[in-house]
């Protein structure tokens, strides 16, 4: 066994069932790196090792550990819990880190259980002073920020997706087949799956720089065409409000709010979305807020860095058509 | 079957939830209290199995102050619940979420179930991992944030939408599952069931009834700051004037928020 260097983090990273990396792996690393030493850990199956290794050593793991598995496709998080278990066992880290994803939160959650670790949830960051790892929770919509500690051991933590920017140089790959074994704990069965294909070329929800959303102003699922206009002149996102989301306009998965994604970026530019503290909750952390809605009492704002009093019908293709002739 | 419902009590989102800076925990005076919607969806699953299957029984579990909580758990019984267990005690204020699943563990062991239904996240803490939490440890099974459920005497099936795939899965019961805000919407109480749920039995329990001892040496997540993120103030605000399109576009140049497609 290779020695580990000094405070190592656990890193674990989403890869699909055929062995392909997720897309927050960088941002994990990176997260990783500003606090200690980066070890990955991934679960794939046989034959991707080498070149897992070498995708995540390149974005900054100074140490890769692969758990072979063929149990990916049926058994939904066991195997996960068990890497962690074995890696942790071996790699003795300061903390856990991982996705906020559904995945990466249901086998943190249980690892935090089994090992009786501290769990610190939906980080926005992550630091450390000289008594270890500090977690930073973005709460109630962003309106306080909370710092979270173990109070002895390793404290395990998933991290929002989106949230950091901080990536990690490129290490030589440094890989290691890691040894689990069943633990025998009851798991979920899977008896269907598929991926979730990305429908369209836009960014997602989650992370995007720019994010245009239509609420209830909208009127109907039809005229959310306004909105895509808008983002795609930008480069942007598809967001909705809760209201536009319940009036069957648009699917859940878009929905920004409370209940929905939080987002945060460097521009978030409301559509007919009133302002409903539920929204508030998932936007107002968003560098620029623009909004247009008719109602000059809409609470969006008072929250707005530029708001329009209008009609989105004819402000926003005439902001489309100004925004394509700067570009040129 | 037997079903335990895990309710929570939360603020109600519709007002302004505000944090005590000394202590980093929730000002429960400063709103409404309400039962979170997400555990009343959760609540909706298990009495529609009921419907169906008259020999199923539906308890309800939650942990937090005593206060306002008997009078909020009481809508979950006026809804169609049989009973209530409420654990309260004055050592779980500022319970982290390892303790407070110890403490669900433990009560769901003393009640007794085929299956535990939990809403996937609440709206004030948000975590999202209790659930997962409290199947490790029960040593069972579960399934987390369920669009859809399917019961029946021995199994919990349903779909799952992560970020990035999705699938159906089973569980075999004795086993744990959390559901979405796509399950149907809860029933709202009537009449009678508001007069039925003043009669129907509602256990408290304390630590020391579970056989909960809290050491000084076990791991926590701590509270070490908290602070409030300065208000956002209205920027400009302008009446559209038959140029408002353009003035955006030119607020946005000025910000460097125009840029070419593929950024």
């Amino acid at each position: 066994m290779t020695g580990y260097p000094a405070n190592p983090i656990l890193v674990l990273v989403d890869v699909s069932l055929s062995g392909e990396l997720r897309s927050g792996a960088a941002e994990l690393i990176g997260a990783a790196t500003s606090v200690g030493t980066a070890v990955a850990l991934a679960l794939a199956p046989s034959g991707n090792s080498e070149r897992l290794g070498t995708e995540l050593a390149a974005l900054g793991a100074s140490q890769v550990l692969i758990a072979e598995t063929e149990e990916l496709s049926s058994s939904v998080v066991v195997p996960t819990v068990d890497a962690l278990s074995a890696a942790a066992a071996i790699v003795k880290p300061e903390a856990v880190l991982a996705s906020n994803s559904i995945r990466g939160r249901d086998a943190t959650a249980r690892f935090a259980a089994r090992s009786g670790s501290a769990l610190a949830v939906d980080a926005v960051g992550i630091t450390r002073d000289e008594e270890g790892v500090i977690a930073h929770h973005s709460v109630y919509g962003g309106a306080y920020l909370v710092d979270s500690a173990a109070s002895t051991g390793p404290l395990v933590i998933t991290l929002r997706q989106g949230s950091s920017d901080l990536r990690a140089e490129a290490l030589q790959p440094n890989i290691q087949l890691l040894q689990v074994d069943p633990s025998g704990t009851p798991d979920a069965t899977i008896t269907s799956y598929r991926e979730t294909v990305a429908a369209s070329s836009r960014p997602e929800l989650r992370g995007a720089d720019i994010v245009v959303s239509g609420g209830r102003g909208l009127g109907s699922g039809e005229n959310f065409t306004l909105v895509e206009g808008l983002a795609d002149a930008l480069g942007g996102a598809i967001g909705a409000s809760r209201a536009a989301v319940d009036a069957g306009y648009v699917p859940p998965a878009m929905q920004v709010g409370q209940t929905g994604v939080t987002v945060a970026p460097q521009l978030y530019i409301a559509l007919g979305i009133s302002g409903a503290i539920q929204h508030r909750a998932g936007m107002q952390t968003s560098k620029t807020i623009i909004a247009i809605n008719k109602d000059p009492d809409a609470p969006i704002f008072e929250i707005a860095d530029f708001g329009v009093v209008g009609d989105i019908f004819t402000v926003v293709p005439q902001l489309v058509a100004a925004i394509e002739s700067r570009r040129g | 079957m037997k079903i335990i419902v895990l309710m929570k009590e939360v603020p109600d989102t519709y007002g302004e939830r505000t944090l005590d800076l000394e202590t980093g925990l929730l000002n429960r005076s400063a709103s409404e209290p309400v039962l979170d919607e997400i555990t009343e969806r959760a609540l909706e699953v298990a009495l529609s199995h009921r419907d169906g299957n008259a020999n199923t029984e539906v308890v309800l579990l939650t942990v937090g102050p005593d206060g306002t909580l008997p009078a909020t758990l009481r809508k979950g019984l006026a809804m169609g619940a049989d009973r209530a267990v409420h654990v309260h005690d004055p050592a779980l204020l500022g319970a982290d979420l390892t303790l407070t699943a110890q403490v669900i563990a433990a009560a769901s062991k003393h009640i007794g179930f085929d299956l535990v239904i939990a809403g996937n996240a609440s709206t004030d803490g948000g975590g999202g991992a209790l659930p997962a939490m409290l199947a490790e440890l029960l040593g069972v099974a579960g399934l987390a944030s369920l669009g859809t459920v399917v019961l029946d005497e021995l199994t919990a099936s349903g779909s799952c939408n992560t970020e990035y795939d999705s699938f159906e899965a089973t569980i075999d019961l004795p086993g744990v599952i959390s559901v979405t805000e796509a399950l149907p919407d809860a029933r709202f109480p009537n009449f009678k069931g508001i007069m039925a749920a003043k009669k129907k039995p509602f256990e408290t329990l304390d630590l020391a009834q579970l056989g909960i001892t809290l050491g000084e040496e076990t791991a926590r997540s701590i509270v070490i700051a908290a602070a409030q993120r300065p208000a956002r103030n209205a920027g400009i605000r302008i009446e559209d004037a038959g140029d408002a399109g353009d003035q955006i576009a030119e607020f946005l140049a000025q910000n460097q928020l125009i840029k070419g497609r593929s950024a």
